[in-house]
């Protein structure tokens, strides 16, 4: 490991150079970024583990690809994530669910958004948080911003070929990985002799009580029309 | 007609199969590769005067190796055609030159931003005014700072490899981008040399849109609209530093694409006597005759070597470096007037002045190698009774 850090928490200043342009690559199959180096999986997951164990306020931000249900390995990843937040003290959960940008502004405890993420991380003061799930180019955006402007300590859990701008990046991050990475975060937190029973993170505040009992048009917003009969149309077949 | 083929690894398909070699035009080595590549949709909006390469593309539809090919109205829409396929998941060639490059460039040059995997052939024939159908790659200086990956081809063979190596490069997860295979237009495209293709019956896995680094269109369906456009700059609650760090990611895209192209094409760049005193660093057609320049060099005695550069965008300014390093002298020959490869030479090395800027030939002339022995024996101090061209 080099003596000088390529890749450290910020805040890196007005617009640092992104980590490409500094000769970090992305980990090769089976391999690890820690701040900007290549190393095994095994460390940088350690060390990912004691940032999310001793920094202030660590959160998950898990991304659409967790987030939805698209298939049986999104499903199974979001259980995961959701275990290995258990096991994290005080960890939040604060969704990406989506990348447009959100007007007038979002809210940053409901919600992290790609095209101002550090508004999120500098509301709540977190100082340690996990990107999974988020599809690549935007999880690049938010972790070179998050970089630039914010203290926070990143980590990228990608499904694909990992993130340069990111503190600790594993690649090819599925369900067992996942799984991998909370026990690497068990035994870390004996290590440090932290006591924690495990439990979920809690509710995000922002978000109405959902029953799971009916869906209204309304949450289809503004593509409802595609799915509501105009007046006097009368739909014969559907697919 | 079409010859059932069989889905293989691209690292087979481009690096191992087994090749047999054919005499054919540079416009069927694009052909032959677009044949092997499972591709979706070309799009095209071919005028005179052209290449062939986008008629025989259209063969290739009429024959089942391309699903679909659409005739735009005109480069614009052609381009934009290209931008709507690709998101929509689909695996998509086009091929322009010189005023249609141009008239296409504001939809090209927008594909890096929206992170569009595809394959652009560039024919190069010169811009308008004067009008000229000849070879003269000055159209690829407005492709190099866009975010586009660029490929020069030397000759048949590279059109083909490029071409086909393009594909997998382009849908790379960590680069996403589309790629330029330019090569000039007439002596290559119109030229016929010998080429090793892999077998016919073998062509490329067919593209996967769910792996990659943006959401695939269809995440635009209700309730999970989740939306990859760029953002529009013109709100007050929006971070201009977005705007920044997305510029960013499709450099640095650019520069991930840099271990694919080694991977597939050996390198960006082809040295031919590492150790030489004086080097000729070209690109394109420029390279074929820098190629020939060296071996009389070599006949004569003397100590002159040889950078084929392949790769434009990303450039291999480290390479170079590192190749240039002892060297006394730098020729860089072109095929254009405004010497666009020379200024990204002696943008990336020390000592400049070395760069001996030429020669340069354009608006359709050849290059003959005696243009560039004449700058060896300059830089080497030999004295020779010149001789007349004509």
């Amino acid at each position: 490991m080099a003596e000088e850090k390529v890749i450290k928490p910020g805040p890196a200043g007005y617009i640092p150079k992104p980590a490409a342009f500094l000769g970090v690559d992305t980990p090769p199959p089976g391999k690890a970024l820690l701040y900007g180096e290549v190393v095994d999986e095994e460390t940088a997951m350690r060390e990912a583990a004691k940032a999310m164990l001793t920094r202030r306020n660590p959160t998950i931000f898990p991304g659409p690809l967790v987030l939805w249900g698209w298939n049986s390995s999104a499903i199974e990843k979001a259980k995961a994530v959701l275990e290995l937040a258990s096991e994290i003290p005080n960890c939040r959960i604060i969704p990406m669910p989506d990348y447009r940008p959100k007007y007038p502004k979002i809210n940053p405890e409901a919600e992290i958004n790609p095209n101002h993420p550090n508004l999120t991380i500098l509301h709540n003061r977190i100082e340690a948080c996990i990107f999974v799930g988020v599809h690549c180019h935007y999880a690049n955006l938010s972790l070179r911003m998050i970089r630039a402007g914010t203290n926070c300590f990143t980590i990228a859990l990608c499904a694909e070929m990992g993130h340069e701008d990111a503190m600790v990046s594993l690649r090819d991050v599925h369900a067992d990985d996942i799984r991998r990475f909370k026990d690497v975060v068990v035994e870390m937190r004996k290590e440090l002799g932290i006591e924690w029973e495990p439990k979920p993170p809690p509710e995000n505040p922002s978000l109405p009580k959902e029953e799971w009992t009916d869906v209204s048009p309304l949450d289809f917003g503004e593509y409802a029309y595609l799915l509501l009969p105009r007046k006097g149309e009368i739909v014969e077949e559907s697919e | 007609m079409m010859v059932e083929q069989k889905v293989v690894d691209p690292d087979y398909l481009i690096l191992e199969a087994p090749r047999e070699r054919k005499f054919i035009t540079g416009s069927q080595a694009f052909a032959e590769a677009i044949k092997r590549a499972n591709v979706d949709i070309a799009i095209a909006y071919p005028i005179t005067p052209q290449s062939e390469t986008m008629h025989l593309v259209g063969d290739l539809w009429a024959q089942g190796y391309v699903k679909d090919y659409y005739r735009a109205e005109e480069e614009y829409g052609a381009m934009s055609a290209i931008a709507g396929a690709v998101r929509g998941g689909a695996r998509a060639f086009s091929a322009t030159s010189g005023p249609g490059l141009l008239r296409g460039l504001e939809a090209i040059v927008s594909w890096p931003g929206h992170r569009i995997p595809a394959v652009l052939g560039v024919m190069t024939r010169v811009v308008n005014a004067p009008l000229s159908i000849q070879p003269d790659n000055v159209e690829i200086a407005y492709l190099l700072h866009s975010g586009l990956i660029v490929l020069h081809a030397e000759n048949q063979q590279d059109v083909f490899d490029f071409t086909l190596a393009g594909f997998p490069i382009s849908e790379k997860v960590d680069v996403y981008l589309p790629v330029v295979v330019a090569t000039e237009g007439f002596f290559v495209t119109h030229a016929k040399g010998y080429v090793e293709l892999p077998p016919e019956d073998m062509k490329l896995p067919p593209r996967d849109p769910y792996k990659a680094p943006v959401p695939p269109t269809d995440c635009e369906i209700p309730p999970a609209r989740i939306q990859r456009d760029a953002p529009v700059q013109k709100s007050n609650f929006m971070s201009y530093l977005i705007h920044a760090v997305w510029q960013q990611e499709v450099w640095s895209a650019n520069e991930r694409a840099r271990k694919w192209i080694k991977h597939y094409l050996g390198g960006l760049i082809e040295v031919v006597n590492p150790k030489a005193e004086v080097f000729i660093v070209a690109s394109g057609c420029a390279a074929a005759q820098g190629r020939e320049a060296q071996r009389y060099a070599e006949m004569e005695g003397l100590n002159v070597g040889l950078v084929k550069i392949k790769s434009i965008r990303p450039f291999p300014a480290q390479e170079l470096r590192e190749i240039l390093k002892d060297a006394k002298a730098i020729i860089v020959p072109e095929h254009n007037i405004v010497g666009w490869l020379c200024k990204e030479v002696k943008a990336v090395i020390p000592n400049g002045d070395r760069v001996v800027e030429g020669p340069r030939v354009y608006g359709g002339m050849t290059l003959p190698v005696e243009l560039i022995m004449d700058e060896i024996y300059r830089v080497l101090g030999i004295k020779k009774a010149k001789k007349t061209l004509v």
